[in-house]
Parts: C-alpha cells; sequence; structure tokens
C-alpha cells in the first residue's frame, strides 16, 4: 500500500503542482487531500489515467471540521479490476461552499452530490439538478452542520432542567 | 347439551338500552348503529418502523385481532375506518400521511400507537415529526416503545367505545367541524 501511495504522490504532485497538500495512509487505505480548486481534474485524471483506473465511485460525502470554519467533500474510489481504493478529501471555506460537481465523469454522483448539499449546503457547481434529496423541501437550514441544533426546534414541552434544554 | 353452551366463553354483546315487549324492540339508531360499526371496525396499518412488528404480532393469531371483529386489513384509506399509525414519521412522510387521512371516508378514527407517533419519540430530532397529533387529530394514544400487543388492544377497545357511543352523525357536528379545521381539514 505504503508503493503505491507513494507513486500516487508523486504522480499527482507532478501533474498537479502544489495541489495535493497531504498523502498518509490511514488504516491501511490510501488518503489524499487536494486543494478544492483543481479537484475536479485531480479526480478526471485518477478516473482516466490507465495506471490508475480508478473509475467507479464508491461514495462521496460531506463533512465539517472540527473549528467548524471549513467544509469537506470526500471520494471514495474504487479500481475494480486491481481491487485497489483510494480516498480524496478537499477542504474549502463554509463561507463560500462552493465545488465543481463530478457528475460529469460519474452519474452516481448526482443523488449524493445532493444529499451533501441537503445536510451541509455544499454547492456543486454543473450540477444538473441540486435541490434536497432526503429532508422536506421546505427546510431552510442545513442539519448536519454544526451551527444547527440537533433537536426539533418547535417543541415547547422540553424546556425545563431535565431535558438540558 | 345444556351444559355445554352454559360452559361456552362466547360472548355476544349487550343490546343497547331501549324499549322491550312481545316480539318487538325500539331502540335509537345511533346506538344499533354504534355497535355495528364498534364491532367491525376496519383498519388500516400504517406501521413504518419497530412499533409495526408489535402491530404484527397483535394481528397474528397468539394475540388475534379478529376476535374484536377486525379480520381484514383494509390497504386501502377509502374503505378503512380507523387508521392505525405504529412507527415513527419523519417529516417528509407528513404529507403522505395526512393524504391519507384526508381520503378515509366518515366515520374515521386514529389511533397513535408508540411514542413516535404520539410525541416523536427519542427521536427529538430535525428530520422527524414531533406527534402526528400535528397534522392529524388523534382519538386514542397508546405510550410505550413499543408498546406491547396488550397495550395495543387497550387502545383499539377504547375506539370500540368511541365507536359505540359516538352519534351517528358526528361529522356535522360543529366542534368535529373546527376541529378539523383547526388542521386545515375541510
Ligand atoms: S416508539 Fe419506540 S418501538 Fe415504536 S417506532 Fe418509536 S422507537 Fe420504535
Amino acid at each position: 500500500m505504503e508503493e503505491f501511495l507513494s507513486k500516487v504522490h508523486a504522480v499527482l504532485n507532478e501533474k498537479f503542482p502544489g495541489e495535493v497538500l497531504s498523502a498518509e495512509l490511514v488504516y491501511d487505505f490510501p488518503v489524499v487531500t487536494v486543494k478544492p480548486n483543481h479537484s475536479h481534474a485531480i479526480l478526471q485524471f485518477l478516473k482516466e489515467d490507465a495506471s490508475f483506473n480508478f473509475h467507479f465511485l464508491t461514495d462521496l460525502t460531506g463533512v465539517q471540521t472540527a473549528d467548524e470554519k471549513e467544509l469537506g467533500v470526500i471520494y471514495h474510489l474504487h479500481n475494480l479490476p486491481a481491487n485497489i481504493r483510494i480516498r480524496i478529501k478537499t477542504f474549502f471555506s463554509i463561507t463560500k461552499p462552493e465545488i465543481k460537481s463530478v457528475t460529469d465523469l460519474w452519474p452516481a454522483a448526482n443523488w449524493m452530490e445532493r444529499e451533501t448539499y441537503d445536510f451541509f449546503g455544499v454547492k456543486f457547481q454543473g450540477h444538473p439538478n441540486l435541490k434536497r434529496i432526503l429532508n422536506v423541501d421546505e427546510m431552510d437550514i442545513f442539519p448536519l452542520r454544526k451551527e444547527y441544533p440537533l433537536e426539533d426546534q418547535t417543541r415547547d414541552d422540553k424546556s425545563d432542567k431535565m431535558f438540558g434544554r | 347439551m345444556a351444559e355445554l353452551v352454559k360452559k361456552s366463553s362466547v360472548e355476544i354483546v349487550t343490546k343497547p338500552e331501549g324499549l322491550e315487549g312481545q316480539g318487538f324492540f325500539a331502540t335509537r339508531v345511533d346506538s344499533v348503529m354504534g355497535l355495528a360499526r364498534a364491532n367491525s371496525l376496519w383498519p388500516l396499518p400504517f406501521a413504518t418502523s419497530c412499533c409495526g412488528i408489535e402491530f404484527m404480532a397483535t394481528m397474528a393469531s397468539h394475540y388475534d385481532l379478529a376476535r374484536f371483529g377486525m379480520e381484514r386489513l383494509s390497504f386501502s384509506p377509502r374503505q378503512a375506518d380507523l387508521l392505525m399509525v405504529m412507527g415513527t414519521i419523519a417529516k417528509k412522510m407528513g404529507p403522505t400521511l395526512r393524504q391519507v387521512y384526508e381520503q378515509m371516508a366518515e366515520p374515521r378514527w386514529v389511533i397513535s400507537v408508540g411514542a413516535c407517533a404520539c410525541s416523536g419519540g427519542i427521536f427529538d430530532t430535525y428530520s422527524v415529526l414531533q406527534g402526528i397529533d400535528r397534522i392529524i387529530p388523534v382519538d386514542v394514544y397508546v405510550p410505550g416503545c413499543p408498546p406491547n400487543p396488550e397495550q395495543i388492544i387497550d387502545g383499539i377497545l377504547k375506539i370500540q367505545e368511541l365507536a359505540k357511543h359516538e352519534s351517528s352523525r358526528r361529522r356535522y357536528s360543529p366542534e368535529y367541524k373546527a376541529l378539523l379545521n383547526s388542521y386545515g381539514i375541510e
């Protein structure tokens, strides 16, 4: 795995100088963190390059960093013939949560990007139909962001100290 | 033979109040209809999660809801009298539940089974409806997480009592109309 990781790191560094922030093994799983601006190009390269051939998008999800200042998008890619997986992370400021959509590379990203938008408010540019998918359409918050409380805010019977409100 | 009949545990509903004489029995239409309705309710099960499993046990042979005249579940709201909501209702499911209720013909009753349906239960969270009585009127609440089949049956018996004693023209009463209006249902 280490060999593979250093190969990925070297190739990406050569192709996209300055874009790779880190490359590490997490529980034997190659994880590469890149800057958001060229994440689309990097993903496209990983998908189309014959030696990497990460043609399958296993998962795409959002995350908010612990300091609450950044949002991230995580891509899990899979090369099925060689059975190699890789995780690509990219982080950007919560004040301007925009990133290029990868729906043109993997149609499967369509619903996953909608879900990430639904819960974290990440705006995927170039997405054909970016609207809420799991929550009610009327919802005006992005519920998995830490600034919004988990509890339903319409209850008035749980205000005593027992429930810690 | 006479002894056998005596020993039988089958009970027949007691007749309503009325005037009785040789060859005739006079009573109010309401009470007769109430009796008939109460003992032949057609429930529509709206089971969404764990409480639905308890309901399945209630329906199955051991507890046998059919004993109370509920042999037939109605999976069409248009033919159902009793809406049984059992389980967590997500906010996204709310409009569907409401539409099901609106499609039911009068007279209709609603039983809310389990903490989730009654109040949101343990799911005090942005995605879960905090009690179905926020979108439709409820007649009987059955608490518990989940309530066991005996409790569900107890709730059903309460519904039967309601059905027995309610005016057959309840739908025209101003209170009932006001109640529905408060939920925005015509
Ligand atoms: S009340 Fe409890 S058992 Fe019933 S649906 Fe909710 S969590 Fe499940």
